[in-house]
């Protein structure tokens, strides 16, 4: 198949997944459990690794604008520009395509290569809306909860790594994360989140939903469907960047 | 009824099913025979759907399936009862869930209502104290039963069966053909079982259908297959000694 078969086969799926549930409780309970799987369990990673990076954040620019002329505080202005931005939203979608991504791909791709996708088709249930739905809703109503809290605590961890290794001083951080604050970089942020969390829900579920064989290809399945969901949050990145900023 | 007409399917330009035609009757188990790959389950996820035939028709009770709309087809499907080869339960949910599951799905029963339901199909199939478990926790023969009581639970029109009493011991199949037939002339429903098993044939095939390579090559009643000279029911029937034997008491040539 080549990518314009794969794409309709996609936008196909999208429109049987967003149908109205058939039953109510059922998805009540999914999405709880997804919310569990897919938001709750990120948090412990997103806190670590957007608190060490926010450090690293500062200590290399401090290290890099060595000059006089250049004042201090620009140091936590750069920090919070480049977390609100790029890192916290663009970043933390590529780890959590890796982390969540192989998950759904490998929970769908599980159930359709020991039938029980089949199982569910022959109740009755229409398995798109029952399996992907509440993945694609837990998602984008968690990401962005999980972005800001990335945001947040890697101001808060470049702040400590600043202070501690004497690179810049609290008061001059402080100045510098309210220099130019610009309101619409934080909804900037949150649409990419948006976009970048349905593509993590969806792009997996398609890679598992539709896998032939047996454990092999879902272990393979999984693999693609990560390459796919980063390569696809860069190239949207991009656009909507462009389209939002410039 | 079932009524299926000349219907094709293959994989990848490879025939599987060839010209296939048969009719299932209400109330009456028919059982599909034949070798490992003869075609038995292609032929059981073509009925179901899950399979689209290249040729022929396949028709539940007048309803051509192939004509029905997407939300017919979910709602015919909510009368049809299967149990996978490979049991196909769900491994996310408890044995109670699993069989609760389709009543939650399409019923507006109370939780109570539902207990009581699942724990009826539960015993029927021998399977009492196993609610809490989690597929993985439980044996092969166990997940089959769990399987058959989750496709019984909503009173199934249409029951399918894929080798329901592979990988168990004698006792516990018979148990399980028998259960399956009983629910089968109880409820005048449509049962067809996929089996290699000649001791569900003696029990309980009303209707007995032997595929081989994708043709059916014989149809008939369960006396029928012990007196057909048709070579290619000889030949499965009678690959077992025992079954060879007992042919050879019935025909006189041995004595006991
Ligand atoms: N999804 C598929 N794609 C391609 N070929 C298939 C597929 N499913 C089955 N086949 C082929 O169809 C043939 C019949 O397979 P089938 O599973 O129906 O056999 P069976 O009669 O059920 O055997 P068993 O008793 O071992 O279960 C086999 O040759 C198999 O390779
Ligand atoms: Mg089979």
């Amino acid at each position: 198949m080549n990518y314009i078969e794969h794409t309709g086969k996609y936008f196909a799926m999208l429109k049987q997944i967003f149908r109205k549930p058939q039953k109510w409780i059922i998805f009540k309970e999914s999405l709880f459990r997804e919310m569990e799987d897919i938001g709750i369990n990120s948090i412990g990673i997103t806190a670590f690794i957007s608190f060490f990076v926010g450090g690293v954040v500062v200590i290399q620019m401090a290290l890099n604008l060595e000059n006089p002329f250049i004042p201090r505080y620009l140091i936590g202005y750069a920090t919070r520009m480049s977390l609100v931005l790029e890192f916290s939203p663009t970043l933390m979608s590529i780890i959590l395509a890796g982390k969540v991504g192989s998950y759904i791909t490998s929970s769908i791709g599980t159930m359709r290569v020991t039938e029980q996708i089949d199982a569910l088709e022959v109740m009755g249930v229409n398995s798109l809306n029952y399996l992907v739905l509440p993945k694609i809703i837990a998602s984008v109503v968690f990401y962005p909860l999980l972005v800001t809290l990335g945001i947040f605590l890697g101001i808060y961890g470049g702040m400590v790594a600043g202070v501690l290794t004497d690179l810049i001083s609290m008061p001059d951080y402080i100045t510098g994360l309210r220099t130019d604050l610009d309101p619409f970089h934080f909804t900037y942020s949150m649409i990419k989140t948006v976009v970048f969390a349905f593509v993590i829900a969806t792009i997996p579920a398609y890679h598992g939903y539709y896998v032939h064989g047996g454990s092999l290809e879902v272990g393979r399945a999984g693999t693609k469907a990560v390459v796919w969901t980063s390569v696809v949050i860069i190239v949207l990145n991009y656009f909507l960047t462009q389209m939002l900023l410039s | 009824m079932i009524e299926v007409k000349n219907i094709y399917k293959g994989f990848n330009g490879v025939e599987i099913l060839k010209d296939v035609s048969a009719v299932f009757e209400n109330g009456k188990t028919s059982l599909i025979i034949g070798q490992s790959g003869s075609g038995k389950t292609v032929f059981l996820k073509c009925l179901l759907g899950l399979f689209e035939t290249e040729k022929g028709i396949i028709s539940f009770d007048g309803r051509n399936y192939a004509e029905l709309g997407i939300k017919v087809r979910r709602k015919l499907r909510e009368e049809i009862g299967m149990v996978f080869q490979g049991s196909a339960l769900y491994d996310s949910l408890t044995v109670e869930q699993n069989v609760m599951f389709p009543i939650k799905m399409f019923k507006n029963s109370s939780q109570k209502e539902m207990l009581i339901r699942v724990n009826e199909v539960l015993e029927r199939v021998n399977l009492e104290k196993s609610n809490k478990k989690y597929p993985s926790e439980l044996s092969g023969g166990m997940k089959k039963r769990v399987a058959i009581a989750r496709a019984i639970v909503m009173n199934p029109k249409y029951l399918f069966c894929d080798e329901p009493n592979s990988g168990l011991d004698p006792q516990t199949s018979t148990l399980i053909d028998n259960l399956i037939h009983e629910i089968t002339v109880e409820n005048n429903i449509t049962t067809i079982i996929n089996s290699h098993d000649m001791n569900s044939v003696m029990e309980i095939g009303d209707k007995i259908i032997l595929l081989k390579d994708g043709y059916k090559v014989w149809d008939g009643t369960k006396d029928e297959v012990f007196y057909t000279d048709n070579e290619a029911v000889t030949s499965f029937v009678y690959s077992s000694n025992l079954f060879k034997k007992v042919r050879e008491v019935y025909t006189g040539n041995i004595k006991l």
